[in-house]
């Protein structure tokens, strides 16, 4: 009997650890992307990743390859999905057009001629095909 | 003719896809066909446009903007659940 509880106690503290450790896959975005997309040194491209919108540095640019490839990494994932079924770049441009629309004002986002625009508390200019 | 030896083609498809342009070729024919008798009517029309592309462009829109209202759902949950990079 005291077995039995050991093990459920077991069970359920790695159930906690396990919840604990899944957490920060939900976290919020890294201080330093935060802020770069507050000041508009970066911005949400059409295509679904993001890019830099003046000169880029070092430091910017390892940043954004990191976003975007973890992105990518996401877009591929759930484009394989058997109810998504869709090649990585629909995916990725359904997600870019979500993303725009998520962009809070004072944030930079890309048009669809490919110019930076600054998200105002209108709604963003965004591809025809969005959904 | 070359418009003959264009059937013949698409009439020797087996292929549902082939099968399928076949129709459309048939179907772009008969428009030819009319467009043919309306010029033959009017004197002094002659010229026969026949815009096949901007047709083509049209319907890949449409696939594609059916593709993105399918994966929209998904995808706002795919930013919801990794918030951290979006």
């Amino acid at each position: 009997m005291t077995n039995i509880r050991t093990t459920l106690l077991a069970a359920a503290a790695g159930l906690v650890a396990i919840t604990s450790f899944a957490a920060p896959a939900q976290a919020q975005r890294d201080p330093a992307y935060a802020a770069a997309r507050a000041n508009g040194s970066i911005g949400e491209q059409t295509d679904g990743y993001i890019g830099i919108v003046g000169t880029a540095t070092a430091a910017l640019q390892d940043m954004v390859n990191d976003i975007n490839i973890r992105r990518r990494a996401v877009y591929t994932q759930r484009s394989q999905q058997a109810q998504n079924r869709s090649t990585i770049e629909e995916y990725a441009l359904t997600a870019g057009c979500q993303a725009i629309l998520r962009t809070v004002p004072g944030e930079k986002y890309q048009a669809p001629d490919g110019s930076w625009q600054t998200r105002t508390t209108a709604e963003p200019q965004r591809l025809a095909i969005c959904p | 003719m070359t418009e003959l030896n264009l059937t013949q083609i698409c009439a020797a498809a087996t292929n549902d896809k082939n099968l399928g342009r076949g129709r459309e070729v048939k179907r772009f024919w008969a428009k030819a066909g009319m467009l043919m008798m309306g010029a033959v009517m009017v004197p002094g029309c002659i010229n026969i446009a026949a815009p096949e592309e901007p047709i083509v462009i049209q319907l890949d829109i449409n696939i594609r903007a059916e593709v993105l209202y399918r994966l929209a759902e998904d995808a706002s949950n795919t930013i919801d659940e990794n918030a951290d990079i979006f």
